[in-house]
């Protein structure tokens, strides 16, 4: 079966017949508003990651039974949880899982994938293979597909990690492919093709500097349906293992609380919807800068 | 034209081979050993061996991975290792409210994503448009249990218009059926709603600038008509591509809405089987979702040229 586009980011290809004329990366990406609020939320995000430890946070897994499901005060800005740890501190900490989760999600699928889509599209032999069992990969639902893998292992955040990149990488594999397709024939890569330039060379100089924006816009949506999928694993428990706190296992935890204590699950709900929102902020001003074709139309 | 839809289907085949092999392999390498497990508490060493063999475990993989594919083509999924019930059967206890769910996310999605879409073509660059815009990024970005338990915060909980949790069976009246579901299907569906809208959206803007289109409106055709009757024809192609390929989202989603809603789904059997680790359940919820979903593009793929005459098979 031919899956041809996968569900979100690529199902807007852009195409890249026509550049805008360089400006500078920075004036690019800042001179679009969408972009400049997404990374303006990311780079605050960031600095909680970081400096988690310093902004009245306690230990996150400490518990204390004689404070069990405090409603909000000076000592826990977010009250605290079933067990009696702050949801405050556990929540800034979580912070740290999703931005690991998405951030080397998306680079190890965009390695792996540029490697695969760039060897299917150039070698011909063994892109039939190749995009048959991309094909499979595909044809099993990502969330689902991550699940099974996690499954198979003790839960831990690298497992996690490496579960969400194989079902993230033919999605980046099929882009590469069909840009590699795309540019093979033109003049400038027959010209280097016969001033005897290696297959590797022709790839590295001439083929990937022209397929590098929509590889980075598809990298920012694979970070945010990397947050989103770790995220669903440890809601249901099958992700970040428990002594982790991570947005999703709060929740999982807060889930038996939902009809007394909502906001045990409502906070880190909040808290992911704007990360998750703030990533695809960036795609979305990045895919429309990149692309002249969009921006005309918008 | 009918032997190439015929090879359009023999195409799958390889692909869907690719899928049982690859679902196959995550049991082989599932830790654990299932024989200790079926052989029970008491068993010695020697039963542990002869329930090997039983079952077969003791065969190298290509045996294996044949013996399966076989009891596969006859509807046997193996056996579940926790209620030693057949999967085939447990799957079909559960099926009623994941295909309920399902089925009512997917046609409210497309019954209010195709007229947003259509309305912000329209209106291009209007607020309309935007918000619709918007709302794709929007749909996009909130995780579908998120949006669950907002729905259920607000409607249950405060207004305490819904039921919390619970599904009730066609069986006890379709009222009671639908209201159950109302919930679910809303939070599955926004993130289907976003994404049909928005590739709609893009589709028919571009089709809206080709020559065919500005040649009937240089001919005095009603703009309605022009955009009913010439431009949405032919986004209809990328209109139910999308809708195809969502229901990949629709069955991530399942198992996490099921969950949420506590609805005795196949996707509540998938999250229960993992925390379990009952990997014939895990295996059997997998194969069965991506051959449904394979099934479903294949279906898709195969209607396209009644929406579009050029394109044939």
């Amino acid at each position: 079966m031919t899956l041809r586009n996968p569900p979100i980011a690529e199902a807007l290809p852009p195409v890249f017949e026509e550049r805008t004329p360089r400006t500078g990366l920075a004036a690019l990406i800042l001179g679009n508003l969408s972009t400049s609020i997404g990374l303006f939320v990311l780079f605050l995000l960031l600095l909680i990651a970081i400096f988690a430890p310093w902004l009245g946070t306690v230990d996150p897994l400490a518990i204390d039974p004689t404070l069990r499901t405090r409603p909000p005060s000076a000592d826990h800005f977010f009250g605290t949880d079933k067990l009696g740890r702050d949801l405050w501190s556990r929540v800034l900490f979580g912070t740290r899982v999703s931005l690991i989760v998405g951030f080397a999600v998306a680079v190890a699928a965009t390695l792996l994938g540029v490697l695969l889509g760039m060897v299917s599209g150039y070698v011909r032999v063994l892109d039939g293979l190749l995009m048959r069992a991309m094909d499979a990969v595909m044809s099993i639902p990502s969330i689902l597909l991550a699940i099974a893998l996690v499954a198979l292992t003790r839960p831990s955040v690298l497992n996690v990690i490496i579960a969400i990149t194989v079902a993230e990488i033919p999605r980046v594999a099929r882009l590469v492919r069909s840009v590699v397709l795309s540019l093979r024939d033109l003049p400038y890569v027959e010209a280097g093709v016969v001033s005897g330039s290696s297959s590797a060379k022709i790839l590295r100089r001439h083929i990937l500097p022209n397929a590098i924006a929509p590889i980075i816009v598809q990298a920012t949506y694979i970070c945010a349906s990397a947050m989103i999928i770790e995220a669903t694993l440890s809601f249901i428990g099958a992700g970040t293992p428990a002594s982790i706190p991570s947005w999703g296992n709060i929740m999982a935890e807060g889930k038996a609380l939902w009809q007394v204590k909502p906001m045990i699950v409502l906070i880190p709900a909040a808290f992911l919807s704007v990360t998750v929102l703030a990533v695809n902020m960036v795609g979305d001003g990045l895919r429309d800068a990149l692309d002249s074709r969009l921006v005309k139309d918008v | 034209m009918l032997k190439l839809a015929f090879k359009r289907i023999l195409m799958t085949v390889p692909v869907m081979f690719l899928v049982a092999l690859l679902v196959f392999s995550l049991l082989y390498l599932a830790p654990g050993d299932p024989a200790v497990v079926f052989a029970g508490d008491q068993a010695t060493p020697e039963q542990i061996e002869m329930t090997r063999q039983r079952m077969g475990l003791d065969q190298p993989f290509v045996q294996r991975f044949g013996t399966w594919l076989l009891n596969l083509a006859q509807g046997d999924l193996g056996t579940s290792l926790i209620s030693n019930v057949p999967v085939a059967k447990l799957i079909g206890q559960r099926l009623e409210p994941t295909l309920s769910l399902t089925l009512l996310t997917l046609v409210w999605s497309a019954l209010v994503a195709i007229p947003l879409a259509i309305l912000a073509a329209w209106k291009r660059g209007s607020l309309i448009d935007r918000g619709v815009m918007l709302l794709g990024v929007a749909g996009f970005s909130i995780p579908i249990f998120v949006l669950a338990y907002i729905l259920s915060y607000v409607f249950a909980l405060e207004l305490r218009w819904l039921p919390v949790q619970g599904y009730k069976p066609l069986s006890d009246g379709l009222w009671p059926w639908f209201r159950s579901l109302i919930m679910p299907a809303a939070a599955l569906g926004a993130g289907y709603v976003a994404l049909i809208s928005r590739i709609g959206r893009t589709a028919l803007v571009e089709i809206m600038q080709q020559d065919y289109i500005r040649t009937a409106k240089s001919k005095g055709a009603n703009p309605r008509i022009v955009l009913f009757r010439h431009a949405l024809k032919n986004a209809a192609v990328p209109i139910s591509t999308v809708i195809g390929l969502g229901v990949g989202l629709l069955i991530g989603g399942a198992v996490v809405t099921e969950t949420v809603f506590a609805l005795p789904g196949v996707g509540r059997l998938t999250a229960d089987a993992i925390l379990r680790r009952d990997y014939p359940v895990i295996q059997g919820v997998v194969l069965l979702f991506s051959f449904s979903y394979m099934l479903i593009n294949l279906a898709v793929d195969l209607l396209y040229p009644i929406f579009d005459p050029r394109i044939r098979y």
